[in-house]
């Protein structure tokens, strides 16, 4: 990884519009700016159109000779497949407002990185093949043709945009970069344009189940040893079951979670939780994967990628799902996944919790409920024994992701979670949190190594919002439900915020749960020392602060 | 934006020499019943062509908190679970802009004393917000109150339009506030056109044509009214004349007046097939016009294609050994596969 700049010098840096028309300028790639394209072999495995090698930085990217026609042909019919497209590219009266709404536009000042332009990259094309006037008059009403640069100008801010849908909160018409970038990805697909950090986990995904290629017995023998870790701290060994027929519950979380810190904190959190519960629920190891990297790619990669998790709840008879905390794994879920795949098997029924018997009418056709949700009431019905004082060291903030914000509204159930099992709280500024959160600035495929400086500028709104209340606060660690934020923000707050750390909501829950029968707990799941506070011998005061929990 | 200044003038000096040599009847009769049938066609067209596509997914921009677990209070306006509820989102989007009323700034400040380095303040920036708001009910106010020249007599509810747009009783004839308003406004957005280096650089001959166009539009009405008046009763006649498809002469209308019409009929023919047609875009807005209720109720992709994916039984054969070994449970043991 090459040597970051300082982030006074990184803002600093940051260059002034260019004189020449944005018509004129051309994207450079240089190392840093663009991700590496995904390997011709994945690309074969996957059947996707025209693999083949190619290199960015070369003038020549080798693509099929008929390359113009399949965009055209391929962009005309994504017009008739999504009415979105159509409008957002007749209705937007460029007014600005999305501009510096878009983290990376902040952290990088390039004007193709405000939504609007990102956008009319793709409607100036559009102009050009669909409107009355941009065939008549061309350049003078912003129309202009398809051309190598062009398609190169599209790779490169298509991956410049990580999905998060902050734009489309502002915009007056609602005008979605989301739905753009997703559609543009899926173009530059036609010709075998792609990533590799996107790719790659799709294949994996695809032949193994998850995104890291863990094969069966891998997964169980990872998970095992998270089990003993969980023994370790608590002098319990959770159960860990597999491919359990007929158990009630599925239970799916991204693979990240039990590979990488600190989502593996995150997982032994699920297990302490399940374990204490006695619930009857199974982990799948063919539906390993909550994530969806299909997502990045096309529509189709993702309902493919999706299609397993209704597969499995059929083949093991389960009543109903359990999803991980992730990120875009719930814009999928929530958005896309019955519509994909549904309606959910036969076999399958609306969830309810086993607990409190609350029942989830809001998942009354997915039959798929989130985590937080299932936590969040078990805590309200004060079924869970907690002791928040065994996270006293932390004084914690919420970092919304943006795919539950902005693409479902999961603001305050993890909010009220978070609120029981740690006793310091501290939001950050308004225009940073629930629904105008900032990206972590490499969601979407886009947290790979070597557009660390590129991922440091597009965080650098979430970054700095987080220093702040570090500075102002004292706040010395951030909780999300996201997958790739737990992946992304470590790096983000040791260059933003250096001392802050990360872990995702159920590791929390996870330490503070006051288990039957644990031996007295000394460490945390991490396996750090408990706080002063939680080795005091007097239990905690039972029940809940009621005052505390009660959200927005 | 030069371009389009010289285009508007260009269109209103025909209108204007047009008129005076004679060719009233092309720029008073043909020209606006020839607007008003392609405003007609061309937005039921527009419509028409995004009907077409389908939604395939249901993607609502959630703006709060979901319906969710009854303790959890929902956001029921920016994050609406059911019809009623996306109505009242639409209401406030187009009634109160509700989404630009969130609208911000951001502001880097390069050595903040509280984050002792770089940091970003957002401020709410609700100029955009305030000024589009009054020109769009400016615009409608006026475009209510033309209705009494078309009609005879004039509906009361135009008459108390008209009270109220001119309650401050100043002038003769008397002032009317939204003709100020409108041209206040249009002047901001075009001086924010302008002046906001960010705004410049995304600006096409497509954003200035239509602000010089209603500009050019605002002005000759306001001159009609104040300064160059027009012989409002004669033009009544006219327009009656129009409306009922019994043209009159036009002779003695002032010039003026086929500036300013002919002006709005450019406009009526430009609005379906530019950036004006946001007008009936924004109900079609599939991010703010529906429910949040994915979950609940199953959302229908017509061009949803077969299921194609990795199966569980494709699978189990793949890894059946190592799976046998880790004592995972299998549909079908080792030996037998093996048979």
């Amino acid at each position: 990884m090459a040597k970051l700049p300082t982030p006074q010098m990184l803002v600093a840096s940051r260059p002034a519009f260019p004189d020449k028309d944005w018509f004129d300028t051309k994207p450079d790639f240089i190392p840093g700016s663009y991700c590496y394209p995904a390997k011709m072999e994945t690309m074969e495995m996957l059947h996707m159109p025209h693999p083949h090698e190619w290199d960015p930085t070369a003038e020549n990217w080798n693509l099929p000779e008929d390359w113009e026609k399949i965009l055209c042909d391929a962009f005309a019919d994504r017009l008739e497949k999504h009415r979105s497209l159509k409008l957002f590219m007749d209705i937007c009266v460029r007014c600005g407002a999305c501009a510096d709404k878009c983290h990376f536009f902040l952290g990088t000042n390039d004007p193709k990185n405000m939504p609007v332009l990102r956008a009319e990259l793709l409607r100036s094309l559009y102009r050009r093949d669909h409107t009355m006037l941009g065939k008549l008059l061309g350049k003078r009403v912003g129309a202009r043709g398809w051309d190598m640069h062009v398609v190169k100008e599209l790779f490169y801010y298509a991956y410049q945009c990580t999905e998060c849908r902050r734009c489309s909160l502002f915009c007056p018409y609602g005008i979605d970069t989301a739905e753009i970038t997703m559609i543009v990805r899926e173009l530059l697909h036609e010709v075998g344009l792609g990533l590799h950090w996107i790719m790659d986990p799709v294949k994996n995904c695809s032949f193994t189940g998850n995104h890291l290629g863990i094969q069966p017995h891998s997964y169980v023998e990872i998970v095992e040893m998270l089990a003993d870790d969980c023994e370790t701290v608590t002098g319990i060994r959770p159960k860990t079951p597999f491919n359990k027929k007929n158990a009630e519950i599925l239970f799916i979380t991204p693979s990240g979670d039990v590979f990488a810190e600190p989502g593996i904190y995150t997982f032994m959190g699920y297990l302490l939780l399940f374990h204490e519960l006695d619930l009857d629920y199974t982990f799948s190891t063919y539906a390993s994967e909550g994530g969806n990297f299909g997502s990045f790619v096309s529509f189709n990669m993702a309902k493919k990628l999706n299609a397993k998790m209704y597969a499995e709840a059929e083949r093991l008879n389960v009543k109903w799902l359990l999803g991980g905390e992730c990120g875009h794994m719930w814009r999928v879920i929530n958005q896309y996944m019955d519509t994909y795949n549904g309606p959910a098997p036969a076999n399958m029924e609306v969830p309810v919790s086993p607990i409190t018997g609350t029942v989830f009418d809001v998942a009354k056709s997915t039959k798929m409920i989130h985590i937080a949700e299932f936590t969040a009431d078990l805590i309200r019905h004060n079924k869970l024994k907690l002791d928040p004082r065994r996270n006293a060291n932390l004084v914690t903030t919420w970092h919304d992701s943006c795919n539950p914000a902005r693409g479902m509204g999961l603001l305050d159930e993890p909010r009220y979670v978070l609120k029981h099992v740690c006793d310091n709280f501290v939001e950050m500024p308004e225009n940073t949190i629930r629904e105008q959160t900032f990206c972590c600035g490499a969601g979407s495929g886009l947290n790979t190594e070597e557009i660390m400086e590129l991922r440091m500028r597009s965080g650098m709104p979430r970054g700095n919002a987080l220093r702040y209340v570090q500075q102002k606060y004292g706040v010395n660690h951030m909780a999300c439900v996201c997958a790739i934020d737990r992946a992304t923000l470590p790096p983000l707050a040791d260059y933003w915020a250096p001392g802050c750390t990360i872990s995702g909501l159920h590791e929390l829950v996870g330490n503070a749960l006051v288990m039957k029968g644990e031996a007295k707990r000394t460490m945390n799941l991490r396996q750090e020392d408990l706080p002063e506070e939680a080795l005091d011998e007097e239990a905690p005061a039972d029940g809940n602060a009621e005052s505390q929990g009660e959200g927005r | 934006m030069f371009a389009s200044l010289v285009l508007v003038l260009l269109i209103a000096a025909i209108a204007w020499i047009g008129a005076s040599v004679g060719l009233a009847p092309l720029f008073g009769v043909v020209l606006p019943y020839a607007a008003v049938l392609v405003f007609i066609g061309g937005m039921i067209w527009r419509m028409t062509y995004w009907a077409k596509s389908p939604v395939p997914f249901c993607i609502p921009t959630t703006g709060g908190q979901e319906q969710s677990l009854d303790f959890i209070k929902q956001a029921k306006i920016d994050c609406p679970s059911t019809t009623w509820g996306v109505v009242k989102r639409m209401f406030t989007e187009v009634f109160l802009f509700r989404s630009l009323f969130r609208n911000t700034s951001a502001e880097i400040v390069e050595n903040d004393p509280v984050n002792k380095g770089p940091r970003l303040i957002y401020y709410s920036s609700l100029w955009l917000w305030a000024f589009a708001l009054i020109f769009h009910y400016s615009v409608l106010v006026i475009f209510i109150r033309h209705f009494r020249f078309f009609m005879e007599p004039v509906p009361a509810p135009i008459t108390w339009v008209e009270t109220i747009d001119g309650i401050m009783q100043v002038g003769s004839p008397r002032f009317y506030w939204t003709g100020g308003l409108a041209l206040v406004a249009l002047l901001f957005l075009l001086a924010r056109r302008v002046w906001n280096y960010r705004l410049r650089y995304i600006s096409l001959a497509n954003d200035y044509f239509p602000l010089w166009l209603l500009l050019g539009i605002v002005c000759s009405g306001l001159c009609l009214r104040y300064f160059d008046k027009t012989e409002i009763s004669q033009v009544k006649i006219y327009l009656m004349g129009l409306t009922h498809f019994a043209p009159v002469s036009a002779a003695g209308i002032n010039g003026l007046f086929f500036i300013h019409l002919t002006l709005v009929c450019v406009l009526l023919m430009y609005f379906p097939f530019s950036k004006l047609a946001h007008m009936p875009g924004v109900f079609f807005s599939p991010t703010r016009n529906m429910a949040n209720n994915s979950r609940r109720i199953r959302h229908i992709n017509p061009w949803n294609p077969p299921k194609q994916y990795f199966t569980y039984p494709e699978y189990e054969d793949a890894y059946r050994d190592a799976m046998a070994e880790a004592g995972l449970p299998l549909e079908k043991q080792p030996e037998k596969a093996a048979e």
